[in-house]
């Protein structure tokens, strides 16, 4: 009893003394930077050279506070449920859509973005967020196919090829209902978008014709399967794909031309935003050119910079499977968000497969 | 002591009880009554009780999660004789509980390094001339890693139950003519029946919700509950349906529960 007593009274002195070393630490930080010079940012997870956030505050005095998700779901709830103070965050174009209907989003002021005038054209006034209104393009990318060299016997080019019955037990699935349904619909001549449950089901008929050809429905961990040789080939976002690529040099990226999907992620401030001019001042800091560039280098996704291409390495501009060609661009689809019911049957069907798979 | 100063003793308890168990059980329950739009509804009830896909499913929890108990049982029994009967049991069960204080996922991770196509197991295959086989995204590799993870949950009920023996009733069981097996059946078995009710239920209850292992051991070839209800709360917001599922699986639980409880009447006063 004596031991047990003794025991607790230690963990509560050694919880006591780390919240009191917290405490000491969050004050610290905080009169470094007084309350309108901190900046709280909401990003992906490993998703910005850091660098970059360091030369910010040296350039400005801002200080930034960073954290990040690793979901739009689970970053909308977060925000949904309010209390949070986050001055930019960055969800992908549905999510804008979904965030701007709830009202949750600050509408951007150009004037003070003077730097958007290096962004791409092409990137900016997509139709979930005509004219920008909400949001500026930070990354853009695509869904495609990563093929391993060493273990097919020619390089992939089309979807259909995934249902080869050559590539038996060899493709790794991404789990993920928007995108697989999205492979299967456009394989058929559909939207990605469609709304009509007679061509979701279709589409569905055609998963289960891929279930011999699974060799798993996994999500991130995937990149560490591919680049363990663990399957030929795997269905994956292109920053994904430079990703494995970059370890394992038999790894290859392809963008289906018949079409696929192209995704944005982009910097809005919502509404719960206190430190408006910081997050224009990062935006703006970001749009430089050169800055653009380092960040595209160190994160590995396409920039909608346009003026930051100059700075990146030609095999990295030229190159098909990060930049298509605008043929191949103009068969690539943004997804829109979808009503809540028909996104239920998306996912109801895909789970309908993902059980057909066994 | 006095009935008051027992209530003031047992409050946090209660507070406790209601907070964390009550609580989020009700939320549960009331959540599973509403459709997307926030109606109250039953509707989520007929959909899961009409649809083969969630039926399928549920059959696979239950299944996967009698295969990973069943299992364990029969490595955890033996095992836990054993280090009962160790001098240095001590350190023995130190080295079972060891591995639970290592993250969940970590361990999982380890495993894909064991079992992938360059993993431990397949370069040792190769090295002997016996090929790669394909080990990960089966049934056998979930059903191992699973076991592994849940052995200690097996093991610590069942060997306090062993250690609680005397061993004079051994002696006298054997000093009075019984054979050993007669033994283990009429005085050993009986008295670590409990133990044994107990692991079940630490192991099985688990076990039924489990979805990061079937996602990356599995490859999704398993799919349980667990996996529809993550499915749910974070892709669809269907929080209505999720909560439903988690009804389906309190009750599963709660059966478990009744089952296994059923087997301790002899051992235990009520």
């Amino acid at each position: 009893m004596k031991k047990l007593v003794a025991a607790l009274v230690t963990l509560g002195l050694v919880i006591a003394g780390l919240l009191v070393w917290n405490h000491q630490l969050m004050a610290k930080q905080s009169a470094g930077a007084t309350g309108s010079k901190t900046l709280v940012i909401y990003n992906w997870g490993d998703y910005i050279d850091p660098n970059l956030i360091k030369k910010f505050e040296k350039q400005t005095g801002y200080k930034v506070d960073y954290e990040t998700f690793d979901s739009n779901e689970a970053m909308l709830t977060k925000i949904q449920q309010g209390g949070t103070r986050y001055d930019l965050v960055v969800p992908s174009e549905y999510t804008v859509q979904r965030m701007q209907k709830e009202h949750l989003l600050r509408k951007l002021d150009h004037r003070q973005l003077p730097n958007l005038k290096y962004l791409a054209p092409r990137f900016l006034n997509q139709s979930f967020d005509p004219g920008n209104q909400y949001s500026v393009p930070y990354f853009w990318g695509t869904l495609g196919i990563v093929y391993n060299d060493k273990l097919v016997a020619h390089p992939l080019k089309h979807w259909e090829q995934l249902w080869d019955p050559q590539y038996r037990n060899q493709v790794m699935v991404y789990d993920s209902a928007r995108d697989m349904m999205a492979i299967a619909l456009i394989t058929q001549g559909h939207s990605v978008n469609t709304t009509n449950y007679g061509e979701l089901q279709a589409a569905e008929r055609k998963l289960q014709g891929l279930s011999q050809n699974t060799r798993a429905v996994v999500a991130d961990e995937m990149k560490m399967y591919l680049k363990q040789d663990e399957a030929a080939i795997g269905i994956a976002y292109s920053g994904d794909a430079a990703e494995m690529m970059d370890v394992n040099p038999h790894l290859h990226y392809v963008v289906p031309t018949e079409g696929s999907n192209i995704w944005f992620d982009n910097f809005v401030i919502p509404k719960s935003a206190k430190n408006l001019k910081g997050a224009y001042a990062f935006m703006n800091f970001m749009l430089e050119p050169k800055n653009a560039a380092q960040n595209a280098d160190y994160v590995g996704y396409a920039t909608p910079n346009q003026a930051a291409r100059k700075y990146l390495p030609k095999a990295v501009t030229h190159n098909q499977a990060f930049y298509p060609d605008a043929q191949t661009m103009k068969h690539l689809e943004v997804y829109r968000d979808l009503p809540k019911k028909v996104n239920q049957e998306y996912n109801d069907l895909f789970l309908e497969f993902k059980m057909f798979v066994k | 002591m006095s009935e008051k100063k027992h209530l003031f003793f047992a409050l946090p308890y209660y507070l406790w009880l209601a907070l964390f168990v009550i609580a989020p059980l009700v939320l549960i329950f009331y959540q599973s009554f509403l459709n997307l739009h926030g109606q109250f509804t039953v509707q989520n009830y007929l959909d899961f009780a009409q649809s083969s896909v969630y039926l399928k499913m549920t059959f696979n929890s239950v299944w996967y999660a009698f295969l990973i108990t069943g299992l364990t049982l029969i490595i955890a029994y033996p095992v836990a004789y054993i280090i009962a009967q160790f001098k240095s049991r001590d350190f023995w069960l130190a080295l079972v509980i060891l591995p639970t204080w290592i993250n969940l996922l970590l361990k999982t991770y380890a495993f894909i390094g064991i079992l992938g196509e360059k993993g431990s197991i397949n370069t040792f295959l190769r090295f002997i001339g016996l090929g790669s086989h394909q080990l990960l995204f089966t049934d056998a590799s979930f059903i191992l890693v699973a076991a592994y993870i849940e052995l200690p949950f097996m093991i610590l009920p069942i060997y306090n139950a062993i250690v609680a023996i005397k061993p004079s009733l051994i002696n006298a069981s054997l000093d009075l003519g019984a054979s050993r097996f007669q033994t283990f059946r009429r005085v050993i078995w009986p008295l670590t029946k409990n133990g044994v009710a107990a692991g079940i239920q630490a192991v099985f209850i688990p076990s039924l919700s489990l979805f990061m292992i079937t996602r990356l051991i599995g490859g999704n070839r398993v799919i349980t509950l667990g996996t529809a209800i993550e499915e749910h709360f974070l892709t669809t917001q269907n929080w209505g349906m999720g909560s439903t599922i988690g009804v389906v699986l309190v009750v599963a639980m709660l059966i478990v529960m009744l089952l296994t409880d059923d087997s301790k009447k002899g051992g235990r006063a009520k």
